[in-house]
C-alpha cells in the first residue's frame, strides 16, 4: 500500500520517467495496432518484434552504448529488412506468407539471441540490461530516454491523424482504395513503418517475445466495446495504457519482475472482462438476451395455449387447470408455472381457486398469437405453395417474431381471411 | 466477332493479363458504346473479374491498352468507379453505412481533407437512390447481403462518376434488391452513364444488357446483344472448344515461360 501511494505520488523522478515513458510506449503501440488488427496482420507484427533483436544487439556490439538514440535505428534497421525479405519470399517463391513469416522470425530471433549470449560472454562494462529487451523492464526507463520515446510517440500519432483517412480505406477495401487513386504501396509502407517504431520503441517495456499481444490486444478488447473506429481506437489507448501504467507498477515495485508478462496479463484480463461482459457483444449481455427471448416465447405459447382451450370451451375467462393446459401442448410443468406466474405478475392471468384465468389482456395477447399462426400459414400455403400439413411448425416460430407493422401488411396482403388452411377460423 | 464503334467510352487493345505467367486473358480487343448498359459474361474463372481489375489498374497487365474515354486511367481517374465482389471486404469492420458510402468522396477529396458538408449530401442522396437512407446509422455488420451490395452501390454514386464497373452486384442478393438495382442502372445509363457489370446468370441477361462481352479467357464476341447474344457464342462461351487454350495456358504456368517477350 506504502508503496502503491509513494509511487502514485510520482514525487521520484525515476518513477515519473518510468510511468510516463511506459504509457507513450504502450499507447502508441495500441493505436498503431489497431490497423494490424483490422487488417488480420498479427503474424507480421510478431515478426518484425522478433526480427529487431539482432539489430539491438548489433547497435550495442558497434556502439557500445545502451542509449536508445543507437538501439533505435539498429532495431529499426533489421525490423524493416526483416518485413522486405518476407515479401521478396513470397514474390519470388512458392512458399506462402505465414510460413515466409514463420522462417524470418526464427532466423532473425535465432541470430539476435545469438548476439545477445556473445554479448554476454564478453566484458561489455554495462552489458547488463540488454536482456532486458527479450521481456521488458519499464523501470528500466530513464530521463534521458523520455524524449526520444516522446518524440517518436508524439510522431506515430500525428502521422495516425493525419493519414486516419487512407488508413481507414485500406484496412476496409484494398482495390477500392487503389481504384480512386489513392497510392496504396506508399500508405502500406508507412503505415509498416510506424508498426515497426512503434515495436521499437514498445520493446522497451514488453520485450520482443510479447509485442505481438501488445499490438493487437488492446484493439481486440476494444472492439467489443464499440463500432466506431475512432472511438475503437481511443479505447485501445487507453486500455494499452492502463496496462502500461501496470505495468511500470509491477516494474517499480519488484525490480527483478520483467514488465512485459504483466503488462500482457493485464491486457488479456481486460480483453477477457470485454468479451464477457460488454454489451450488446458481449457474451453474457448475449446470454442473457436469449434467456428472455426463450422466456417470451414460452409464456406467449402459454397464453396461445389458454386461448386455444378458450375456444373449445366458448368461454375465454373460464378458469383453467396446469394438467388440462399440459394435456393440450406438452409443456415442462415446473416452466409452465413460472411462466404462470409471471404472466400473473405482468397482468395477464389470474389466479382463482379453480385455476388460472385469463384477463382481458390475456385473452387479447393469446388471441394475437394465434391470429399471426393462422395468417402465417394462410401466406404459405397461397404464395409460397407448401402443402397445408407442412406450414404449423413453421408458424409456430414465425408466430413470436412478427411485428406490428408486419403484422398489418400481412393483412392487408391476404385480405382478413376468414380461416386457415385447416379451416380454424382466424380471431381478430 | 466484333464490332467497331465510333468514339467508345472504353477501348481494350490487345490486352493480356497473367498470374504468375498463366495467362487469364488472352489478346482481348473490346470497346464500350456510351450510355450503353453492358454485361460481361462468361463461365466462373473465366477471368471476368480479372478484366474489370485490369481496367482499374488493379493488376498487372502483360501487354496491350486501356483507354478510358480517350485517356489512360490515371487522367479520368475521378470519373470511374469500381465496385468490387461483395465478398471481397470484411463487413465485421468498424463502420457504420454512412461511413462506407462516404469513401465514395474520398476520391474527390485528396490527403488531409476531410468530408465537408457537401460530400455528406452526396452520400445521404445516394443513400436514399438506394432505398437505404434509413439504415445510414447502421452497423454494417447487421446488414443483410442485398443491404450491402446497396451499400456498395451508393458509394460507387457518390463518387458521381461517368462510368462504373461493377463486379457481380447481383450475387446472393434477394429479388427485390436485384429489380431494384437493375431499374437504378438504367436510371443511369438513360442519363448517358456507362455501366459495366460481371454478371454470369444466362437467363436474366438479355432483358439486363443492351451491351454484351462474351468472355472466356478469350473474347468470344462482343457487341449489342441482339447481335451477340446467340446459342451458337454462348456455346463457345461457355462450351469445351478451348481445351487447347487451357493446355497451353497450363503449359506456360508450369515452364514458366513468359506469355510475352519482354520489351
Ligand atoms: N490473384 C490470383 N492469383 C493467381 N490466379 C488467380 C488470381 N486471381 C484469379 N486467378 C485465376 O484467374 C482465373 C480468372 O479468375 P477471375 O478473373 O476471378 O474469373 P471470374 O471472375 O470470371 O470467375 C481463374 O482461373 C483464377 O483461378
Ligand atoms: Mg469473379
Amino acid at each position: 500500500m506504502e508503496s502503491l501511494l509513494e509511487f502514485f505520488s510520482f514525487s521520484d523522478h525515476n518513477v515519473q520517467s518510468v510511468v510516463i515513458g511506459s504509457i507513450w510506449l504502450t499507447a502508441s503501440c495500441a493505436i498503431v495496432g489497431t490497423f494490424s488488427f483490422l487488417k488480420k496482420r498479427t503474424l507480421v507484427g510478431d515478426a518484425v518484434a522478433h526480427s529487431v533483436l539482432p539489430g539491438v544487439c548489433l547497435a550495442f556490439i558497434l556502439s557500445g552504448s545502451k542509449n536508445p538514440l543507437y538501439l533505435i535505428p539498429g532495431a529499426f534497421l533489421t525490423g524493416w529488412l526483416s518485413l522486405v525479405l518476407i515479401d521478396k519470399i513470397v514474390a519470388h517463391s512458392k512458399i506462402k506468407e505465414d510460413t515466409a513469416i514463420g522462417l524470418i522470425l526464427s532466423v532473425f530471433f535465432g541470430l539476435g539471441i545469438l548476439a545477445l549470449t556473445y554479448i554476454q560472454h564478453t566484458d561489455y562494462a554495462n552489458q547488463s540490461g540488454l536482456d532486458h529487451f527479450l521481456f521488458g523492464k519499464a523501470a528500466s526507463i530513464v530521463r534521458e530516454d523520455l524524449l526520444i520515446f516522446s518524440v517518436i510517440a508524439i510522431i506515430l500519432m500525428i502521422s495516425v491523424i493525419l493519414y486516419f483517412k487512407e488508413f481507414m480505406l485500406i484496412s476496409f477495401d484494398e482495390e477500392f482504395a487503389q481504384s480512386i487513386g489513392v497510392p496504396v504501396r506508399r500508405i502500406e509502407l508507412l503505415l509498416t513503418t510506424l508498426t515497426v517504431l512503434a515495436v521499437v520503441i514498445g520493446i522497451q517495456a514488453v520485450g520482443v517475445v510479447l509485442m505481438a499481444a501488445m499490438l493487437i490486444t488492446p484493439a481486440a478488447a476494444a472492439r467489443f466495446w464499440t463500432n466506431d473506429l475512432k472511438i475503437l481506437m481511443l479505447l485501445a489507448a487507453l486500455f494499452g495504457a492502463f496496462s502500461g501504467i501496470s505495468g511500470a507498477y509491477v516494474s517499480y515495485t519488484a525490480p527483478a519482475m520483467p514488465t512485459g508478462p504483466w503488462i500482457v496479463v493485464i491486457l488479456s484480463t481486460i480483453a477477457i472482462l470485454s468479451f464477457l461482459f460488454a454489451p450488446t457483444k458481449g457474451t453474457l449481455f448475449r446470454l442473457l438476451k436469449q434467456v428472455k427471448i426463450k422466456r417470451k416465447i414460452k409464456d406467449e405459447n402459454t397464453l396461445k395455449t389458454m386461448f386455444y382451450m378458450g375456444e373449445e370451451l366458448s368461454s375465454f375467462y373460464h378458469p383453467m387447470e396446469v394438467e388440462e393446459m399440459i394435456s393440450k401442448r406438452k409443456m415442462q410443468k415446473s416452466s409452465l408455472e413460472k411462466s404462470l406466474l409471471r404472466l400473473k405478475k405482468e397482468g395477464y392471468l389470474e389466479k382463482e381457486k379453480t385455476g388460472w384465468v385469463l384477463t382481458k389482456a390475456g385473452k387479447e395477447k393469446g388471441q394475437r398469437i394465434v391470429k399471426l399462426h393462422r395468417l402465417w400459414e394462410v401466406y404459405l400455403t397461397k404464395y409460397l405453395n407448401i402443402a397445408p400439413d407442412h406450414v404449423h411448425d413453421d408458424a409456430e416460430n414465425i408466430e413470436h417474431v412478427i411485428t406490428p407493422e408486419l403484422e398489418e401488411r400481412l393483412e392487408k396482403l391476404l385480405n382478413y381471411p376468414e380461416t386457415d388452411p385447416h379451416q380454424s377460423k382466424i380471431p381478430y | 466477332m466484333s464490332a467497331e464503334i465510333e468514339n467508345p467510352v472504353l477501348e481494350i487493345h490487345d490486352l493480356t493479363v497473367t498470374y504468375s505467367k498463366k495467362p487469364v486473358l488472352w489478346d482481348v480487343d473490346m470497346t464500350i458504346p456510351k450510355g450503353s448498359l453492358a454485361g460481361i459474361i462468361g463461365p466462373n474463372g473465366a477471368g471476368k473479374s480479372t478484366l474489370i481489375k485490369s481496367i482499374m489498374g488493379l493488376v498487372p497487365i502483360a501487354s496491350g491498352y486501356i483507354k478510358i474515354f480517350d485517356k489512360d486511367l490515371k487522367e479520368v481517374r475521378k470519373n470511374v468507379s469500381y465496385v468490387p465482389q461483395r465478398g471481397s471486404v470484411d463487413w465485421d469492420f468498424p463502420a457504420s453505412v454512412v461511413d462506407v458510402v462516404m469513401m465514395g468522396r474520398y476520391g474527390h477529396l485528396g490527403f488531409f481533407n476531410y468530408p465537408k458538408k457537401a460530400d455528406k449530401e452526396v452520400a445521404l442522396d445516394a443513400l436514399r437512390k438506394v432505398g437505404m437512407d434509413a439504415y445510414k446509422n447502421r452497423q454494417i455488420s447487421e446488414l443483410s447481403g442485398g443491404q450491402q451490395q446497396r451499400v456498395f452501390l451508393a458509394r460507387a454514386i457518390a463518387q458521381q462518376a461517368d462510368i462504373y464497373f461493377m463486379d457481380e452486384p447481383f450475387a446472393g442478393v434477394d429479388a427485390a434488391t436485384e429489380r431494384a438495382i437493375i431499374s437504378l442502372l438504367k436510371e443511369l445509363a438513360d442519363k448517358g452513364k456507362t455501366i459495366v457489370v460481371v454478371h454470369h446468370d444466362l437467363q436474366t441477361a438479355p432483358n439486363y444488357f443492351d451491351w454484351m462481352v462474351l468472355l472466356n479467357t478469350r473474347l468470344v464476341a462482343h457487341g449489342p446483344t441482339q447481335e451477340v447474344f446467340n446459342d451458337e457464342n454462348l456455346k463457345e462461351t461457355y462450351g469445351g472448344k478451348l481445351t487447347l487454350l487451357s493446355e497451353i495456358s497450363k503449359l506456360l504456368e508450369n515452364k514458366r515461360f513468359p506469355a510475352r517477350e519482354a520489351k
